[in-house]
């Protein structure tokens, strides 16, 4: 099927980071020294289980990232025309998913809406009763088959799913039994295990959830009705945008400010001081919320540069972005300063002055490169928060655009249905859910790496 | 010491002036009143002569820097530099957009939130110490790492569940506090049980976490050392040589906060339905009036820079070998 490829300014950074990811690993296989820090996170059991939890995250992302407009048909002249609409790998991955709405709230794996509804009976008369969803359950012959349906078609699926892994296995380990049986028994294996293990586990969920969801929603449905496992995939991308590059779109200018404030100290060290120590000051949520505010009012009033409502709502993300960078770059950058005022003090940079090197030629090739690991450590514990933050600026409307997918918006919006009666849980339990493993593997795996990475 | 509080707080001075220019830029110079009076009124179908009105009545009807129709000293003091932003310095914060006076508002609403905020920070104190000593007292066991692994499960959950899931267990099904609201006086203890227990147990597992390493910190210290080849008890050691010298950053790390005890907490507040600062932060933001946001981002800068002067004057107090000069 012909298509369009779309790069919103989300996309356009998030390949970058790829590239500049892919590029630094290209590099660092040859250079022992880079190599010896990831080898210990390497090590850690803990650590490499988390890792595959978030491989698997940045895996939904990134086919959530990969953006493009479908052909839908041809115009008089016979050129594709194109669907103004939006879609993503991911999408058409679960086309089934996003497509299959209901009505209103149904219940996980359920066959029947939640609530009582006027029904017209075939015979002309009408009654109150639970009307039956389009989709869930409707293969069922008797809905009191459901239970072995569900519990047949999960087993299958998580057979699918173990064959996969094995598969993997096998091409990991190129076949050989011997090597398999290793993995097992030796202790120093131990971090191999432990990912394997989660793999596993991962497979199997994996598996049996794509069989049911071909015929239940799994997760249940919200109150338009849409499919509430599809939400929280499609909030996964949210989130790691929010993670990863709020801390590097502030990253540039951290980075040089924070060595230069250190190195060349003097009227240099007073101005970036006083700039981040004025920024820091301002209460965080109210430095958002006062720019966001502002934003709203910019795009309220010049609605003609945000042609659709993905680019507008792409726009709000990369703004919040930018706001929560502002509000956590200055903790970096005084981290950076201290770091430099140290290094300046070091042999090979006093020797590279007196060889007459360019303070710039210095910064770049002598504290640019020793200072790279509190960056790391510094990325890394603050994915977790900026995650978790998401939700809470959402809830208090200054998070992403409403249109926006994301855990804080299911949260928000899910929040007054527990006062309904019968309680709607799953939408608010599955946001919370898919949020809690996300950040728990980066905490876990931040701890490694902080460990890693720092030198005392 | 004196001499030190003084050059201190005219430190303070252009970080503070530094806030109220960024506010000033944010709130004015980017989107111009004209741009919210149209926001507030409606986009398209907005007379010109409302659009004055709306401005005229709140005072932003005024240039920006430099009214050139006034006379002598106007010309500066008429402006909207002055009265909205210099005014400020004063901690004369003007009428918010709805026209009620923000500085009786925050005389007002403060009370609650500290009502709120310093029983969270008390027993929050309490219990963390309790359960980081425990932990300290048990490294390397079992115990231990599944204590720490507890802790990180505890914070990486969402504060937002800690709160709704708060609400519905202890307030909707088994019904043993009040879910929202507040009572005056001292009736009010019991709409603050539930913030309460809520704001304690979100900050357990990054709290204990915190606490374990600095007493872990402490503990690998000479002095311990020599105090356990002493032979005393290991019990004494942690509360006579641990504890005490662990005081010493605990502290410090309270002090920064006390003042922002004013700023009340945005989430709990505004669902607790407690009427403190918090809630009427999220209030003006959600109702989008500038002049609350513009008060209380000013508010917190000096808030937040009396606090790090406090922590300083906090240091020579707790620890002797600390000289201010």
């Amino acid at each position: 099927m012909p298509f369009q490829p779309v790069i919103l300014a989300t996309d356009a950074l998030i390949y970058l980071l790829v590239l500049v990811i892919a590029g630094f690993v290209v590099y660092a296989r040859r250079q022992p020294h880079l190599l010896a820090p990831w080898q210990q996170v390497a090590r850690r059991r803990v650590a490499m289980g988390a890792w595959v939890v978030i491989v698997l995250y940045l895996l939904i992302g990134l086919s959530d990232t990969l953006h493009f407009r479908l052909a839908d048909g041809q115009d008089a002249t016979g050129q594709t025309r194109y669907a103004t609409q939006v879609v993503s790998l991911l999408d058409v991955m679960t086309g089934s998913l996003r497509e299959r709405r209901e009505k209103t709230y149904s219940a996980p794996f359920a066959t029947h809406l939640y609530s009582k509804e006027m029904v017209d009976l075939p015979d002309g008369g009408q009654q109150r009763l639970y009307p039956a969803l389009r989709y869930g359950g409707q293969h069922l012959a008797e809905p009191s088959d459901r239970a072995w349906d569900i519990a047949w078609r999960g087993l299958l699926g998580a057979a699918v799913g173990f064959g996969v892994f094995v598969l993997l296995l096998l091409v990991r380990y190129r076949c050989r039994m011997t090597t398999l049986c290793e993995l097992w028994r030796a202790p120093e294996r131990g971090a191999g295990r432990s990912a394997w293990g989660v793999l596993a586990i991962l497979c199997l969920l994996v598996g049996a959830v794509i069989s049911l969801s071909a015929v239940y929603h799994v997760l249940g449905t919200d109150k338009v009705g849409e499919d509430v496992l599809y939400q929280v995939l499609k909030s996964i991308r949210t989130g790691l945008v929010i993670g990863t590059l709020t801390t590097l779109v502030m990253l540039p200018a951290a980075l040089l400010l924070g060595t230069m404030a250190g190195y060349f100290r003097g009227w240099v060290d007073d101005i970036i001081q006083y700039l981040y120590t004025t920024l820091s000051s301002v209460p965080g949520v109210l430095l958002i919320a006062a720019s966001i505010l502002v934003m709203q009012v910019y795009m309220s009033n010049h609605p003609a540069e945000f042609t659709s409502l993905t680019e507008r709502s792409d726009f709000r993300l990369l703004f919040l972005c930018l706001i929560l960078g502002l509000t956590s770059w200055t903790s970096l950058c005084r981290l950076l300063r201290g770091e430099a005022l140290k290094l300046r003090q070091m042999g090979y940079v006093q020797a590279a002055q007196t060889l007459g090197v360019g303070h710039f030629t210095i910064l770049w090739r002598h504290i640019v490169p020793n200072v790279m690991h509190i960056v790391l450590i510094v990325i890394v514990l603050d994915f977790s928060g900026l995650v978790l933050a998401e939700a809470v600026l959402s809830y208090i409307n200054i998070g992403v655009d409403p249109n926006t997918y994301s855990w804080g918006n299911m949260i928000n919006s899910a929040r007054l249905e527990l006062a309904r009666e019968p309680v709607v849980w799953w939408s608010l339990t599955a946001a919370f859910g898919f949020m809690f493993v996300l950040v728990l593997a980066a905490n876990l795996l931040a701890d490694a790496v902080r460990d890693a990475f720092d030198p005392r | 010491m004196t001499a030190y509080l003084i050059r201190r707080i005219l430190y303070a001075l252009p970080i503070v002036i530094g806030v109220n220019l960024l506010t000033f830029a944010l709130f004015f110079v980017v989107n111009t009143p004209e741009d919210m009076a149209r926001m507030h009124l409606g986009q398209k179908r907005v007379t010109e002569a409302a659009v004055q009105a709306w401005q005229a009545e709140r005072g932003y009807d005024q240039p920006l820097l430099w009214n050139a129709a006034a006379e002598g000293w106007q010309m500066l003091t008429e402006t909207l530099f002055f009265t909205k932003s210099l005014k400020l310095f004063a901690f004369d914060f003007g009428q918010s957009d709805s026209g009620r006076d923000i500085g009786y508002d925050i005389s007002q609403r403060m009370w609650p939130s500290l009502a709120l905020a310093i029983p969270i920070l008390l027993i929050g104190l309490l219990v963390n110490i309790t359960f980081a000593l425990l932990l300290a007292l048990f490294r390397g066991t079992a115990l231990d790492t599944w204590g720490v692994v507890l802790c990180v499960g505890l914070l990486s959950i969402s504060g937002l569940f800690y709160i709704i899931g708060g609400q519905v267990l202890i307030g909707k099904l088994l019904k043993l506090a009040p879910i929202s609201g507040y009572d005056t006086g001292v009736q009010a203890w019991k709409f603050l049980i539930l913030p309460v227990v809520v704001g304690v147990l979100g900050a357990i597992g990054s709290g204990t976490r915190w606490y374990r390493s600095l007493f872990l910190e402490e503990i690998g210290k000479d002095f311990v050392r020599t105090a356990r080849a002493k032979g005393l008890s290991e019990m004494a050691i942690l509360f006579r040589h641990v504890l005490r010298n662990a005081l010493i950053p605990i502290l410090t790390g309270l002090v920064v906060v006390l003042p922002t005890l004013f700023m009340g907490s945005l989430l709990l507040e505004s669902f607790f339905g407690i009427p403190g600062l918090g809630s009427y932060t999220i209030d003006a933001i959600q109702r989008q009036d500038f002049a609350i946001v513009r008060a209380m981002v000013f508010l917190g800068t000096v808030l937040y820079i009396l606090g790090l002067i406090l922590t300083d004057l906090s240091y020579t107090i707790a620890d002797p070998r600390v000289r201010l000069h």
